[in-house]
């Protein structure tokens, strides 16, 4: 198409007359051509409305729910739709805290593990080590979940025994109806908590993360990196002054792109917490919730009004991941390091 | 190191022959002869005092940038930190998690090994070496748990996988008591199939069109589509599943089935899928459509021949890759396709099980055995999720640019037998036995694959060769 339109279109400077009206492009080519354009404006047709569909039915449908609950939506705890009783108070809670310890977690992994791969690791184990990393985020979550639920769980409550003990007195990490001086005290009010679901998020985001965080690195300029060498820098003074500067945008952008899919997170997370109803601060104590572990919960026992309740609840979730996504797509194209990827 | 030695050699234009390659800048070796020690070797690099070395042509420095000591200097910290930790917990307190082991190990690991680099060189390179150290142990750790995952899941799962009856049998007459050589999740195998087969063949259409239309149809239109599927990326996979069980089950009435596990899973993937072909194709170098533009060629044919096959490894990868997020994806089957446990071919009609699904309902049961085939189903689906890995990697692990081995060696072969049959002067005569050897190195495939530089090289190279 650009190519038929520039062919003759340029006037060359060896014209002498003086008024060159603006000419008229002709770009229709062949019909075939016609049909090209037309049935690739129709596939983008039929998934812009297909991704809009979904966003205005979920809306529509959690109107109604909304319209009943108002502002309460946001502040009650209880899930009680039939009753006109609900809110996601807890389940949002929930689902920040789960994030937020998986992030705690997954950042300094995937930052050692990207700066590992783009600046120490030889040339000859560079790809593998990608290719695993790759591995790591296709690993369906259910096996995770697994892993968290028969291994991480019975391994984690000492840690989580420990934390307690001596940390107790910050509100978050204080466990209730428990007495850390008793030796015989029973460990199952350490499981099924929000710190061993956010354990295992923290495994099935660190790869996004890590990936994003790789990419920038790469991309630093390698004047900057011999300048920097050249002038007596240790490795890690290069990577202090050149690389991490250059790659804060895809830090801090790879974080929020792990924070957006682990709040999503269901099926692990699902398996691993006990679910409750109440505004539930206490990392390392039993029962948590999160929104997708409430949707796969009540969903089959949901009457017409609870499933608009449920999209209500989808439709929080969803909106609190597309704001992350955003700021952080926006914050990785907006730093110096995103300049280059436009091919 | 030889421009530092050249340098040197410079001046000191009195000496002469391999010896005369002493160099002060270097720090050791000394020029022994008194009668050449003139001048020139009063440069601030060269101590006075230093030890006379013996004569002799220097030795060749090693550039590597390891060496034993540092070598030696880890292991050593190693040892005694772990030695330091036994005594400690062995001994001094009374401290029994192997957790806690671990960490204060590495701390005191970290510790000694600061001490012990610090004995030969200044605190900026101790720190970086510590550095290095802890970002190199932080990737250890994620790439030791993620094996570890992995290999957990198998091995708990060979129990189950060990019987044939597993891959055979389905579990509609095997309660949870039975033993394992009774029961089976074929009925999850064939849904799972089933299921990723109708998304495939909803998204793989739908999914590279529109990311050909992205690329090859700029303009506001396709910024707004691209600015969507971005940000339907960010929708939970739940969600998806929610929003078909609204509409396909509870409006349009159908039975939760096979159908609307595929629709859900469709959802889902569809914009990874379009995201990933979009990043594919943006990278096939204009300059391969233009020079296909400028041959006359429409639009549909350039894309047809040109664009595609450019990029068709990247498309390839990205729709393996899209099918391995999709088939381990458990919460949109978990609400759109019901649990069963017999085999039930048909996706039209009843509830049909997954193995995500499978393995989810299965290991929420008390029973040993019903645990073991939970993991077995486990353990099924991620040897799948692996094949597909590593044949997305043989396909289209290659960067833009890179030959595979195989190519490599050709091009060699190929350059060789030039080499010898332009020394050789009798390049006519032997004109029809060359043919066949400089095939592949003309070969289509590998030049587009290649991407813009190395491409074109190759090709001009085929085409000007006598």
């Amino acid at each position: 198409m650009t190519a038929s339109v520039l062919g003759p279109g340029h006037p060359g400077g060896t014209a002498p007359e003086p008024a060159d009206a603006p000419r008229v492009l002709h770009s229709a080519g062949a019909p075939s051509d016609r049909v090209f354009r037309g049935l690739a404006r129709g596939s983008g047709g039929v998934v812009l409305g297909l991704m809009l569909l979904v966003g205005v039915f979920l809306a529509s449908r959690a109107w109604r729910a909304l319209a009943v609950a108002r502002w309460s939506f946001l502040t009650t705890a209880k899930w009680e739709p039939d009753s006109h009783h609900f809110g996601i108070a807890a389940v949002l809670t929930g689902t920040v805290l789960i994030g937020m310890v998986a992030i705690l977690i997954a950042l300094p992994l995937a930052l050692g593990t990207a700066l590992y791969i783009s600046e120490y690791a030889p040339r000859r184990i560079k790809r593998g080590l990608v290719s695993l990393v790759d591995l790591m985020a296709a690993v369906p979550s259910v096996v995770y979940g697994l892993w968290g639920v028969f291994f991480l769980q019975g391994h984690v409550v000492g840690l989580s025994r420990w934390i307690s003990q001596y940390f107790g007195w910050i509100p978050l990490f204080n466990v209730d109806g428990v007495d850390p001086h008793d030796p015989l005290a029973t460990s199952t009010v350490y499981t099924s908590s929000t710190f061993i679901a956010g354990i295992v998020v923290a495994l099935m985001v660190t790869p996004i993360a890590c990936s994003v965080m790789r990419e920038t690195f790469a991309q630093a300029p390698g004047g900057e990196r011999e300048g920097a060498f050249a002038l007596g820098a240790t490795k890690w003074g290069m990577i202090r002054t050149v690389v991490l500067p250059f790659g804060v945008g895809g830090i801090i952008g790879g974080t929020m792109l792990g924070l957006g899919r682990a709040l999503g997170e269901t099926i692990a997370v699902y398996m691993i917490i006990s679910p409750v109803f109440a505004v539930q601060p206490h990392l390392l104590q039993n029962g948590a919730n999160s929104v997708s572990a409430l949707i796969a919960l009540r969903y089959g026992s949901a009457s017409h009004f609870g499933t608009s309740a449920l999209m209500a609840a989808g439709l929080a979730l969803f909106t609190m991941t597309l704001v992350v996504n955003f700021i952080a797509s926006s914050i990785v194209a907006r730093s110096r390091s995103g300049a280059g990827t436009e091919a | 190191m030889t421009d530092l030695l050249g340098q040197d050699m410079d001046n000191h234009p009195d000496k002469a022959g391999p010896a005369g390659g002493h160099g002060p800048t270097a720090g050791h070796g000394h020029p022994a002869p008194a009668a050449t020690a003139g001048a020139g070797h009063t440069a601030p690099g060269q101590p006075s005092g230093a030890p006379a070395a013996p004569d002799g042509p220097e030795e060749r420095r090693g550039t590597a940038t390891w060496h034993a000591r540092d070598l030696l200097s880890v292991a050593g910290a190693a040892v005694a930190a772990v030695a330091l930790t036994f005594l400690l917990f062995g001994w001094i307190a009374p401290f029994d998690a192997p957790l806690g082991f671990v960490v204060v190990a590495y701390l005191l690991f970290l510790g000694v090994y600061a001490v012990l680099v610090s004995f030969d060189e200044n605190p900026v390179a101790v720190r970086d070496r510590v550095v290095a150290v802890l970002w190199q142990s932080l990737a250890t750790l994620l790439l030791v748990v993620l094996v570890f995952v992995i290999s957990y899941t198998l091995w708990r799962g060979h129990r189950a996988l060990d019987h044939l009856n597993f891959f055979t049998q389905d579990l509609s007459t095997t309660g949870p008591l039975q033993p394992l050589t009774q029961g089976g999740v074929v009925h999850a195998m064939i849904g799972t199939l089933e299921q990723i087969t109708i998304a495939l063949a909803v998204t793989v259409p739908l999914g590279l069109a529109c990311a050909v239309f992205l690329n090859e149809v700029p303009g506001g239109y396709a910024r707004l589509v691209r600015t969507v599927v971005e940000a339907m990326t960010a929708l939970p996979s739940i969600v998806a599943g929610l929003f078909i069980y609204a509409t396909v089950i509870l409006i349009l009435g159908y039975d939760k089935s096979g159908l609307a596990a595929g629709l859900a899973l469709s959802l889902m993937m569809l914009p990874i899928i379009i995201r990933a072909s979009d990043v594919v194709i943006r990278l096939v170098p204009g300059s391969l459509r233009e020079a296909s533009y400028a041959l006359g060629a429409s639009q549909w044919r350039t894309v047809l021949t040109v664009v595609l096959p450019t990029a068709r490894s990247g498309l390839t990868t990205a729709v393996i890759l899209g099918t391995a997020r999709g088939i381990g994806e458990t919460s949109p089957v978990l609400l759109t396709a019901g649990y069963t446990a017999s085999v039930n071919k048909s996706p039209l009609s009843g509830p049909q099980t997954s193995l995500p699904l499978a393995t989810f309902f299965m290991v929420a049961s008390p029973q040993k055995n019903m645990i073991a085939r939970g993991f077995g189903a486990a353990a099924l689906l991620m040897a799948l999720v692996l094949l597909l890995f590593v044949v997305a990697r043989i396909i289209g692990g290659r960067g833009p640019g890179e030959l595979s081995r195989a190519q490599q060696r050709r091009r060699a072969q190929a350059s060789r037998r030039d080499v010898a049959r332009m020394s050789s002067g009798t390049g006519p005569l032997r004109e029809p036995r060359q043919r066949p050897g400089r095939r592949p190195d003309r070969r289509p495939v590998p030049v587009p694959a290649g991407g813009d530089p190395h491409g074109r090289r190759g090709r001009s190279r085929g085409g000007t060769r006598p």
